[in-house]
């Protein structure tokens, strides 16, 4: 077995972190994306949509992250899809990214008083100009903090990944451990590493709301 | 011929019967004031000649055209009739001249140039040349109810209706936006509006309607009414307010 220095452990954590960041960043934006539609379905479609898109959220809310990433990364192959864990881990975490960000930005849109429907109604706009214009660039600025918070989530939800053998931060700081027996050391820099990624999130965050301060309070 | 012609409009919220049968023509150039009790029908009536609330029965009929529930028809009836709101309603994440930009640009596709000079004309016409670049949050509320009738106008509507528009201000702010309104009277801007300044109405009014229960109960010569109402709830109505 050979030897291990510190700067061995941290090299190796940081190359699988890219992974980490990169599934992440396809989970939030992929997410984000699915997301976006279902808020439009949600907040235009009839009855039936709205339903629908309601029967999705529960079910991503009501169960946990493990078993969704258990049924897509199993249960595609019974179907006669084989998938990757790479696929699997982006798949799961699309869907539940999507899912809770809907409901979040539900919540934001709601928040926008009907006023802002009417007038904008009584100039002429369609509902996809009223989307754009003037219900979410409102929605934005208070969907901010809820949605930062929930994209640290999102980075810390990949750890999940490693169960279904993707090599993420957290499988490597396993296979690490498993070869230098040093499990305090090798899985306090994966902390460090975690917090890396999301305290600038944080600091994004308070950049944002910043940015957006003229709107209705 | 009527600039816009409401034939036998009726309107229902559930079991509630909100307008019976509303019978009314708006001329060009004609100022009319809707005034009633509150729960009378008036801000609903209004709100359904610009297609806000869609009426169950009826005919609204602009220049001489059938508007349907068709959304296109819907659409077409708001770019001919501008509304301006009790609660301003301004878009409070842009500036008064974005504001009042917006909707030539988004719903018209004119230039932003075009928009732009169509705006600031607008802006200096209700006295605001000078808190053009200013967000709604740093203006007044008869500042703002004053962008929301720019706004309204930028869009070149032929009728304008105004619902409350002084309700929500502080006393000392509603005369600036009543001369506002009284001046596009003075032009020969259509409008309909709801109102409680009776004083204002009398004064500025070519006709007035008074509405009761969902119907409209008396109309008239704004002079003529005030002096002599013909039914017992009207007469109640001026005089609980005299």
């Amino acid at each position: 077995m050979s030897e291990f220095s510190n700067w061995d452990i941290i090299y190796n954590l940081l190359m699988a972190a890219r992974w980490t960041v990169l599934l992440s960043l396809t989970a939030f934006v992929l997410g984000g994306l699915v997301g976006l539609l279902l808020l439009m379905a949600r907040t235009a479609g009839g009855a039936w949509v709205k339903g629908l898109v309601r029967c999705y959220v529960e079910l991503f809310q009501g169960t946990p992250l493990l078993m969704q990433l258990f049924i897509v990364f199993f249960g595609l192959p019974l179907i006669g899809l084989d998938i990757s864990p790479w696929m699997a881990a982006m798949l799961g975490l699309t869907l539940f990214t999507s899912a809770f960000l809907t409901e979040i930005w539900r919540g934001c849109v709601e928040a926008i008083g009907k006023g802002q429907w009417e007038a904008s109604t009584s100039l002429g706009m369609k509902f996809t100009q009223q989307m754009r214009y003037i219900i979410l660039p409102q929605a934005m600025r208070i969907a901010v903090p809820p949605t930062v918070g929930f994209s640290v989530q999102v980075v810390k939800g990949t750890a999940v990944a490693s169960i279904i053998g993707f090599v993420e931060l957290t499988k490597a700081g396993t296979m690490i451990t498993n070869a230098t027996y040093a499990p305090f050391t090798v899985y306090g820099f994966v902390a460090v590493m975690y917090f890396l990624i999301c305290y600038p999130l944080s600091l994004f965050a308070g950049y944002l709301e910043g940015k957006f301060r003229h709107v209705a309070r | 011929m009527s600039l816009v012609e409401l034939h036998a409009i009726h309107k229902s919220f559930g079991e509630l019967q909100v307008l019976k049968g509303i019978n009314l023509s708006i001329d060009e150039g004609q100022v009319i004031a809707l005034i009633g009790k509150s729960g009378s029908g008036k801000s609903t009536l209004l709100r359904t000649i610009n297609g806000l609330e869609v009426i169950d029965d009826g005919a609204i009929i602009v220049d001489g055209k059938k508007i349907s529930d068709r959304d296109a028809d819907l659409l077409g009836l708001r770019l001919q009739v501008g509304m301006v709101f009790q609660q301003f309603n301004l878009f409070p994440h842009y500036t008064a001249l974005e504001n009042v930009m917006l909707s030539p640009q988004v719903v018209k596709k004119q230039s932003k140039a075009d928009a732009r000079k169509v705006a600031e004309e607008m802006l200096i016409k209700v006295g605001l040349a000078d808190k053009m670049m200013h967000y709604p949050d740093q203006l007044s509320g008869g500042q703002q109810q004053r962008v929301a009738i720019a706004r309204a106008l930028a869009m070149k509507p032929k009728v304008l209706l105004c619902d409350e528009v002084t309700s929500a201000l502080d006393p000392e702010l509603v005369n600036e936006v009543l001369a506002v309104v009284r001046q596009l009277a003075e032009e020969g801007m259509t409008l309909v509006m709801v109102t409680h300044e009776m004083r204002f109405a009398r004064e500025v009014c070519d006709k007035l309607v008074f509405m009761h229960q969902g119907r409209i109960h008396e109309t008239g010569d704004p002079e003529e009414v005030f002096a002599s109402p013909k039914t017992p709830e009207l007469s109640s109505f001026v005089g609980g307010l005299a």
